[in-house]
């Protein structure tokens, strides 16, 4: 057994280790020591793959490379991992998943350049099949998570706005993914060629623009998930490229589970995962201009008298929440009424927010018990008796049109019963739709009041009039 | 370099068909309230691509192929570790979070 087999086996122990790590990150309990255990598991990789490259033919020749690339990326890793604040968590989880695929697609580009005739000729011909087939799936797989999840983060961030869509914008998809195929089967034949190298890295990088630009912020949670997945299945087609199965196995767990969340996402608004990435919303709107409705703004002092004497509260928090950071005055808020005697509820959406468990995280971040925050199906039957439902920046999923409305663009997907709760009151910036473009008749409704205003300071507000009332 | 025998690859493809069934096990009963941190520790897990970063980070820069190989192999450890060190610690925050509130 040379150092090779033991190096094999030690990846495997890798392995478990991941495998282990997600299995314990799936219960709030253990998911601390699964965080560690995948840790470990890539510092034991890391360290094997050192071993065997010192111990193996021509030894480490490459030091201030590696660790030029090891010491720059784990300074900058920890900073950003350090200095980001919870709101800004989705961008970060986007970026992060977009370095994972272009990491994979520059493993596959370097190979690609260092390979030669005769090199390929000692992974002999099956070997050297496998090689170019698995480059190329992983730079097209690699390239257009990198770009696809960058474009992502610039509309997370606000850098990008609205959605950027025109007519064909489908086809242009179409041709370059076809274009993509066709320079990977040109590698195969001519795996010298630079033209295929460099023609299969932008437009790969173009078709992950394409990818992501017409999407719009509320599907950004499936949007991300595929993303995570992506950057799994990146890993996973570079562990062929370089025989590796620490990779192999890594690389389609994660692939695997990005496409799970991918598809509760897809659920949660009850639409398919080709109509969130293909279908258009924005360029052909067919949507008559309805009557002008007015609508009445509140004053905090005012509802804040709805709280008096409430038994049952339910607090709905929305993406409004996240961008004013209004978090901890919810809290503070849930606090003071469950001291007056109300029991509290937190209403979460699953595609509430721009990723998969937005809401979550940040109530967390203000240290409400996670015992309180309630999951759709189950909140839905506590509406009825709710006196007071508090929405915080929440729109189309409280959006009866969802019911009302089959055939709209929010027709069927899963709502939170707040039209139910004896008062509603919702505090938001605008009467302006949500995402979807649809209006909103629950703001319109008599048992409805609008606070208008940025989310923490009408809650500083109305957190103020509670307590004197 | 050994070249590649059919059972071989057919013992790669074995695993990475099994690996999926698992991860799909392994993923579909994790609690809404643990969808963002396990995104963000998959995706840690995703910079398992580091393995083969490291490879083609190491060797000299002599010749202008080799020197690009070598430089495109040094960029992709940088990248992978970001995502690995980013990741993992970021995870932990945020799991700080939710435990440390268990707490009190």
């Amino acid at each position: 057994m040379g150092i090779q087999h033991l190096a094999d086996l030690g990846y495997l122990v890798s392995a478990a280790l991941f495998i282990f790590g997600l299995r314990y990150l799936g219960s709030p309990r253990t998911a601390p020591r699964g965080n560690q255990l995948g840790a470990l598991g890539m510092l034991l990789a890391v360290l094997i793959t050192v071993a065997r490259m010192h111990g193996g033919e021509g030894g480490i020749v490459g030091w201030p490379l590696i660790g030029v690339g090891l010491v720059v990326g784990a300074g900058v890793g920890g900073v950003m991992a350090k200095r980001v604040e919870m709101t800004g968590m989705p961008e970060m989880v986007a970026l992060f998943n977009g370095f994972g695929g272009a990491a994979s697609a520059l493993v596959a580009l370097s190979e690609l350049i260092k390979s030669d005739a005769a090199s390929r000729e000692a992974m002999g011909e099956l070997g050297a099949r496998v090689f170019l087939i698995a480059a190329g799936a992983s730079s097209i797989i690699g390239w257009v998570t990198l770009t696809g999840s960058v474009i992502a983060m610039l509309k997370l961030n606000g850098t990008l706005r609205g959605i950027v869509a025109f007519k064909g914008i489908n086809a242009a998809k179409a041709g370059l993914l076809v274009l993509g195929l066709l320079l990977s089967w040109a590698l195969l034949n001519q795996p010298d060629s630079v033209l295929a190298i460099l023609g299969l890295l932008l437009v790969s990088c173009g078709l992950g623009v394409l990818f992501v630009i017409p999407i719009g912020g509320a599907d950004m949670p499936v949007v991300i998930s595929f993303l995570n997945s992506m950057s799994g299945m990146a890993a996973a087609t570079t562990g062929f490229v370089v025989n590796n199965n620490a990779l192999i196995i890594g690389g389609s767990l994660v692939g695997a589970a990005g496409l799970i969340l991918t598809m509760i996402m897809c659920k949660a608004m009850n639409r398919s995962f080709v109509d969130v990435m293909f279908k258009l919303y924005g360029v052909a709107t067919d949507s008559a201009p309805g009557e002008k409705r007015t609508v009445r703004g509140y004053e905090a002092e005012e509802a804040a008298l709805t709280f008096d004497g409430a038994r049952n509260v339910i607090i709905v928090p929305g993406y409004g929440m996240a961008v004013s950071q209004a978090q901890f005055v919810v809290r503070e808020l849930g606090e003071e009424l469950e001291r007056r005697g109300a029991q509290v509820k937190y209403a979460i959406h699953p595609v509430a927010g721009r990723m998969p468990g937005h809401m979550n995280v940040l109530l967390a971040e203000a240290n409400v018990p996670y015992e309180l925050l309630v999951e759709l199906d189950d909140v839905n039957l506590s509406f009825p008796e709710c006196d007071v439902a508090l929405v915080v920046g929440a729109n189309d999923t409280i959006n009866p049109a969802a019911k009302s409305d089959p055939s709209g663009p929010l027709g069927g997907m899963p709502i939170l019963d707040v039209e139910k709760a004896r008062t509603v009151i919702i505090v938001k910036r605008s009467l302006a739709p949500g995402y979807a473009g649809v209006d909103n008749d629950l703001f319109y409704r008599p048992s409805t009041m609008m606070l208008f205003g940025d989310g923490k300071a009408k809650l500083t507000e109305l957190l103020a009039a509670v307590k004197d009332l | 370099m050994i070249a590649l025998t059919a059972s071989v690859l057919i013992g790669s493809i074995t695993i990475l068909v099994l690996s999926i069934f698992l991860g799909f096990e392994l993923i579909s009963k994790v609690p809404p309230t643990l969808h963002t941190p396990l995104m963000s520790g998959a995706n840690a897990i995703s910079g398992v691509t580091i393995v083969g970063a490291l490879m083609a980070a190491n060797s000299q820069l002599a010749g202008f192929g080799p020197s690009v190989a070598a430089l495109l192999g040094c960029l992709a450890v940088m990248l992978a570790t970001i995502n690995c060190v980013g990741g993992f610690m970021v995870t932990g925050r945020m799991l700080e979070m939710f435990k440390r509130k268990k707490e009190s």
